[in-house]
């Protein structure tokens, strides 16, 4: 981050981090099989993914709540909202793209991913949800190798 | 002469006109051999110094210069005198001259005879008629040498020069741009510096002309033909712009600038560079760029997204803040160490108001390292900032608020921390302790657990401050602590209160024994009523928490021999009432005791104090209990003591061990003798009770299990002493232990006299003795295991493998004989399973003895040693072996690679990359994972044999991927991913294939599967994408 930029939200409300999952006896059974739930798609987004703006997890900011990640895995869809931290954030649609990247990537083909944003806490929700929703535009976007970029980056889990 | 007088002009004319360049090495000889002088040489290159031709005269020049480098040593004041004045003369010639000139001019600086005054003269010159910056890259370096060797032998007469040879430098390298004259130039530029030389009017021109390279932007060229790195460039130049306080003026703004970069490595450099100036500057120097330093040091902990950038930031700070504290000030002057703190704290302290914001923590830190710097300066910071962090917490509710409230305070007690210990005066925080100790006592009663555990960490750093604490709060302290331990269940806090109570119990003895350890031994000892009834499972099983975490305190609070003397006859009380049924203890809880009891002996100062407890009451008494443990069992009807349990008996070893190896070499020594008697002769009068009776024949193969097996404790009374430590009776002691480990049925028996004998027979001194020992044992034991129907061969097994492991550590010459019976049992159908197991125990530190803490006699690298002594054999017998036998030889092999130092793994591997791939095909599930960790850290960084395997490499560890076991799943997923940071052009082809691959894991049915599964194929994503790698 340069020095003379502005970030638009230099010092935000930080959440407290659940701790890590508890690793359980069935979790180490071979015989036992663990089904994809709520907790998994939530540590996969807050580990690996981080804010364009600050290094800090989604989870800390809270624009990924664990209540707000909706697995089914019998029927093969995943639901999740996320909340900009300013309702005129103008991250908002790469960071839901960055989300809605990472799920393709790390989930099986199987699965259906709706990614949008809470109701009511952004001033252009719609736009953005339209945009995120469109399959043909969130490909076309992957092809523009600048913003494929900085989803990367995004993507990038911290060296140290 | 005649031949000589020809020789010269011959070898000058084949030199300069016949352009032979070997001829120079030939006259060098000869004037260093007498044949001819320098005045002869010149004399003879006469015609060629003053030809018309400016070529000519140039190889005359080369010719005199390159002997004179080659003979600078032999000449007297007056020949130097007549080569200089030459030189400076030549200075002023064509400029294809020059280049030799140059040359001679630096060989004649390394006279040690230069008259005085030459120096100023030559370098008069050289400023004069040269234009360095026009040379070549040659030349210029050979200016510098010139300066540098001046410098070294001439200092005062170049001094003598003034700001004439700084002006004259500045000119020479103003410009300069190759790296390796730079580093040269750079070299100079320090000596002027550091060496006192005057800069004058030139102050700002000298900084200029090296500033201008900083901060340094260099990467060598890819195969560094040159070997200079980046970062001696900016040690030197850093060496140079931090020499003076005169540069600060300049120095500071250009730093200021800079630190606005957006390249990281420019930030750190300035930040580096910042930290390492105002160490010699004073406060005047800084005083008027103090408010630019604060702005961009906090714009950088407070934006920063890297970790390195925010330490330098915070290094800068402190040095910065000790800069100021340590000026003198004077009367006029104003405070600037009071000026610069009340820059930092407006900025920061209002930040701390707000707990649950972002810029809370980088404020703490940066007000952190300010409060570090100095006594001074913590004194001003600590009195602004703790009031008000009291202030908040009390005014706060949110448990995560009050958290990162304490916190804060935790790390200002820990950065004023180191500085204190040395100094005997009073603490910073004595003003604040009524306020510290509210704020401590009420996070411990809350209920929220981080809040806890921080709040016991507080009270530890608050008792280590000296005088701080008054007894009263102690005791409360105490209270707290006890209340904690008995009600609390969540185990990171009974860990944090644990460890509190350890580090308290250590600074305040008395206060423990009285008030804690009488409740903790009520508690231990209170049983749980109506034990019959189903529905207190989860009663009984908090019970046993609770037991557990006394026990644990009692353990940790023991390091003071006072308390050890109070908390010991708990524990050992404990066993005995266990033994004789008095009071309920569990198998788990008797072990528990024990380990209570080693950590005891592990922790608590080695003094005479806990030595005679430990070897006088402790021991005794735990031999005392075992045996009557053993003898009582033989009844049908007796209560069935948890004496007789392998987990106990184990834990008693290590009791004892850890006190015959730790605790007062004489007493120990005491120990061992009383065990010898006591299993040899059956000498029970040492022990606290006498009703023993008077035939006991612990070493004879009876035909009880329970007393065979008490063997175990006569090897950590004897194999755990130092080696200066005699054990009695030795030769009859062995005897009787080869016989039982060779004879006795009873598995633990058999296999702990093996130990017990390989114990002695390491520390034995080495000689024909020992030799016969060894000769005999191989002889009985390899007799046992020849005679394929034996029914004691595992027993002989097991002490053959415990003998060759003794020798293996000491380098012992006889172990090539064992490690060959060794290998030959690798193809036998019965044994061939458990020789291949028997390398990692000679590859793994073994547990209770053999090992370094039990002053074995353990030699470094010996695993090394082996493996590369056996590594040839084992793939000889590999190719050898039939295919059914194979799998024995993966096994040891992998067996040995995988307990290998990391850095011999890298070396060795390429040799055996074939055989380890083989075995990842392997069948055998515990070869194929164990060969996987062993390539995961070869992975890290790849030798070359390994990337020319690649696609062996991947059709393995894919196909492992859908491997049954979980584990292997897991194992060569993390291999798949290490393998994504190989060089990108090697594994970029594999790309599609491991993503398509890695697909399936995906929807693993293990969670854990999945995880590495989601990580590997992130990886791969990124490989080669943009952004990504």
């Amino acid at each position: 981050m340069s020095g003379g930029t502005h970030l638009e939200n230099a010092n935000p409300i930080i959440f407290q981090r659940t701790g890590e999952r508890l690793l359980t006896a069935t979790d180490e059974d071979e015989n036992v099989h663990d089904p994809i739930d709520d907790r998994e798609i939530f540590d996969i987004l807050c580990l690996t993914i981080n804010d364009p703006e600050h290094p800090l997890s989604l989870e800390e900011l809270n624009v990924v709540e664990q209540v707000r990640v909706k697995v089914n895995d019998g029927e093969s869809t995943v639901d999740i909202e996320f909340t900009p931290t300013i309702p005129h954030c103008s991250m908002a649609t790469l960071i839901g793209l960055s989300i809605k990247v990472k799920l393709l990537r790390c989930l099986p083909s199987r699965f259906k991913i709706d990614v949008h944003i809470t109701p009511g806490t952004h001033a252009s929700e719609e736009a953005v949800n339209k945009q995120l929703a469109d399959k043909e535009r969130v490909a076309a976007a992957l092809e523009n190798s600048s913003l494929l970029e900085v989803v990367n980056q995004c993507l990038s889990i911290r060296s140290h | 002469m005649a031949a000589d007088s020809s020789l010269l002009p011959s070898l000058v004319e084949e030199y300069v006109s016949g352009l032979q360049d070997s001829k120079a090495k030939d006259t060098a000889t000869g004037v260093k051999g007498g044949q001819f002088t320098i005045v002869q040489l010149v004399e003879a290159l006469g015609l060629s110094l003053t030809s018309s031709q400016p070529h000519t005269r140039a190889r005359g020049v080369q010719l005199l210069s390159e002997v004179l480098q080659e003979c600078y040593g032999v000449f007297t004041v007056a020949e130097v005198e007549v080569l200089i004045s030459f030189y400076e003369n030549r200075l002023k010639d064509h400029h294809v001259v020059i280049p030799p000139v140059l040359q001679g001019l630096r060989a004649l600086t390394k006279c040690t005879v230069l008259p005085p005054g030459s120096a100023v003269a030559m370098l008069r010159a050289l400023f004069q008629d040269v234009h360095v910056q026009s040379l070549m890259l040659a030349e210029r370096a050979c200016v510098y040498n010139m300066l540098l060797n001046l410098m070294e032998t001439r200092e005062a007469e170049l001094k003598g020069l003034g700001a004439d040879f700084v002006f004259g430098f500045v000119q020479s390298m103003d410009g300069e741009r190759d790296p390796r004259n730079l580093l040269l130039a750079f070299q100079v530029a320090k000596n002027i510096i550091h060496r006192g030389y005057e800069l004058g009017s030139f102050t700002e021109e000298m900084f200029e002309v090296t500033s201008c390279y900083f901060p340094i932007d260099f990467a060598p060229p890819p195969n560094d033909p040159h070997g200079i790195t980046r970062e001696e460039l900016v040690v030197t130049l850093r060496d140079v712009l931090v020499g003076t306080p005169k540069f600060a003026e300049f120095l500071l703004p250009l730093i200021i600038e800079k630190l606005d970069s957006d390249v990281q490595s420019a930030k750190l450099d300035s930040l580096q560079t910042l930290t390492a100036c105002v160490t010699g500057y004073e406060h005047k120097d800084l005083a008027e760029f103090l408010g630019g330093l604060w702005a961009s040091l906090r714009r950088e902990v407070f934006q920063t997204a890297s970790e390195k950038i925010e330490s330098a930031s915070l290094a800068a700070v402190t040095a910065l803040t000790s800069c100021l504290s340590r000026s003198v000030l004077k009367s006029d002057s104003e405070d600037s160490l009071h000026s610069f703190l009340e820059l930092v704290l407006k900025g920061c302290k209002h930040h701390l108001c707000e707990p649950d914001l972002k810029l809370v923590w980088p404020s703490a830190k940066l007000l952190q390292a300010a409060c570090s710097a100095s006594n001074r300066a913590g004194h001003i910071i600590t009195s602004a900032v703790m009031p008000l962090l009291t202030e908040q917490y009390h005014s706060r509710t949110e448990c995560s608020h009050r958290r990162t409230l304490l916190e804060v305070v935790q790390k200002f007690m820990q950065a004023v921390k180191p500085r204190q210990s040395s100094e005997h005066e009073e603490s910073l925080f004595l003003a604040f302790r009524p306020s510290l100790c509210s704020m401590v006592f009420s996070a411990l009663v809350e209920t929220n657990a981080s809040l806890q555990i921080t709040a016991a960490s507080v009270l530890t750093l608050l008792a280590q401050q000296t005088g701080l604490l008054l007894d009263s709060d102690i005791e409360l302290a105490v209270d707290h602590l006890t209340r904690l331990l008995l009600t609390e269940d969540d185990d990171r806090v009974s860990l944090a209160v644990v460890e509190c109570v350890g580090a308290l119990a250590e600074l305040y003895p008395a206060t423990f024994i009285a008030k804690l350890i009488p409740k903790l031994k009520t508690e231990i000892f209170s049983e749980v009523m109506d034990q019959d009834n189903n529905t207190v499972a989860s009663e009984q099983s908090s019970h046993h928490a609770l037991r557990q975490r006394c026990m644990a305190a009692l353990a940790m609070a023991s390091t003071q021999p006072s308390v050890v003397l109070e908390s010991t006859p708990v524990l050992l009380e404990v066993l005995s009432s266990a033994h004789t049924g008095s009071t309920r203890f569990s198998v788990a809880e008797v072990v528990l005791a024990c380990h209570c009891l080693q950590k005891i002996a592990a922790r608590a100062q080695d003094t005479e104090e806990t030595g005679r407890c430990f070897h006088d009451v402790i021991i005794p008494r735990l031999l005392c209990l075992a045996l009557q443990a053993a003898l009582r069992g033989e009844g049908p009807s007796d209560h069935h003591s948890p004496l007789l349990e392998e987990a106990v008996l184990c834990a008693i070893v290590s009791v004892i061990s850890t006190a015959c190896s730790r605790l007062q070499p004489s007493l120990a020594g005491q120990t061992a003798s009383r065990a010898v008697s006591l299993f040899l002769d059956g000498d029970v009068s040492f022990l606290p009770d006498n009703s023993f009776p008077s035939h006991l024949q612990l070493l004879k193969p009876g035909d009880s299990w329970r007393q065979s097996q008490l063997v175990c404790l006569l090897m950590a009374c004897v194999c755990t002493l130092p080696r200066s430590v005699e054990v009695p009776q030795i030769d009859r002691l062995l005897s009787q232990l080869e016989e039982m480990s060779c004879t006795c049925s009873h598995q633990l028996s058999y296999s702990s006299a093996a130990k017990c004998f390989a114990g002695l027979v390491n520390k034995r001194p080495q000689g024909d003795s020992l030799d016969r020992l060894i000769q005999g044992t191989m002889a009985r034991v390899c007799s046992e295991l020849d005679s394929t129907s034996s029914p004691l061969r595992s027993q002989a097994f097991t002490l053959m493998i415990w003998v060759a492991k003794a020798l293996l550590l000491r380098y012992h010459p006889l172990i090539t004989t064992l490690t060959d019976k060794l290998f030959s049992l690798l193809t036998d159908d019965h044994l061939g399973l458990l020789a291949a197991d028997g390398f990692s125990l000679l590859m793994t530190d073994s547990v209770d003895i053999l090992n370094r803490s039990c002053h074995a006699d353990v030699r470094i690298m010996y695993r090394q040693r082996f493996f590369s002594e056996n590594s040839p054999k084992l793939v000889q017998g590999f190719n050898a072996a039939r295919q059914e036998k194979k799998p024995n030889y993966l096994k040891a092999l992998s067996n040995i690679v995988e307990k290998l130092p990391k850095q011999v793994q890298v070396t060795e591997l390429p040799a055996l990359l074939s055989l380890l791939l083989e075995a990842l095909s392997c069948p055998d599930q515990g070869v194929q994972l164990s060969t996987l960790s062993c390539l995961q850290p070869v992975l890290v960084d790849p030798p070359p044999a390994l990337i020319q395997q690649l696609e062996a490499l991947f059709s393995r560890l894919l196909a492992l991927t859908s491997s049954p076991s979980m584990n292997m799943r897991i194992a060569s997923l993390r291999c798949i991913k290490t393998i994504s940071h190989f060089p990108v052009h090697e594994v970029l082809p594999f790309r599609a294939r491991v993503l398509r691959a890695l697909a399936r894991p995906l929807d693993d049915r293990k969670r854990l599967v999945r995880q590495e599964a989601v990580q590997a194929r992130a990886e791969w994503f990124l490989l080669g994408s943009p952004g990504g790698r």
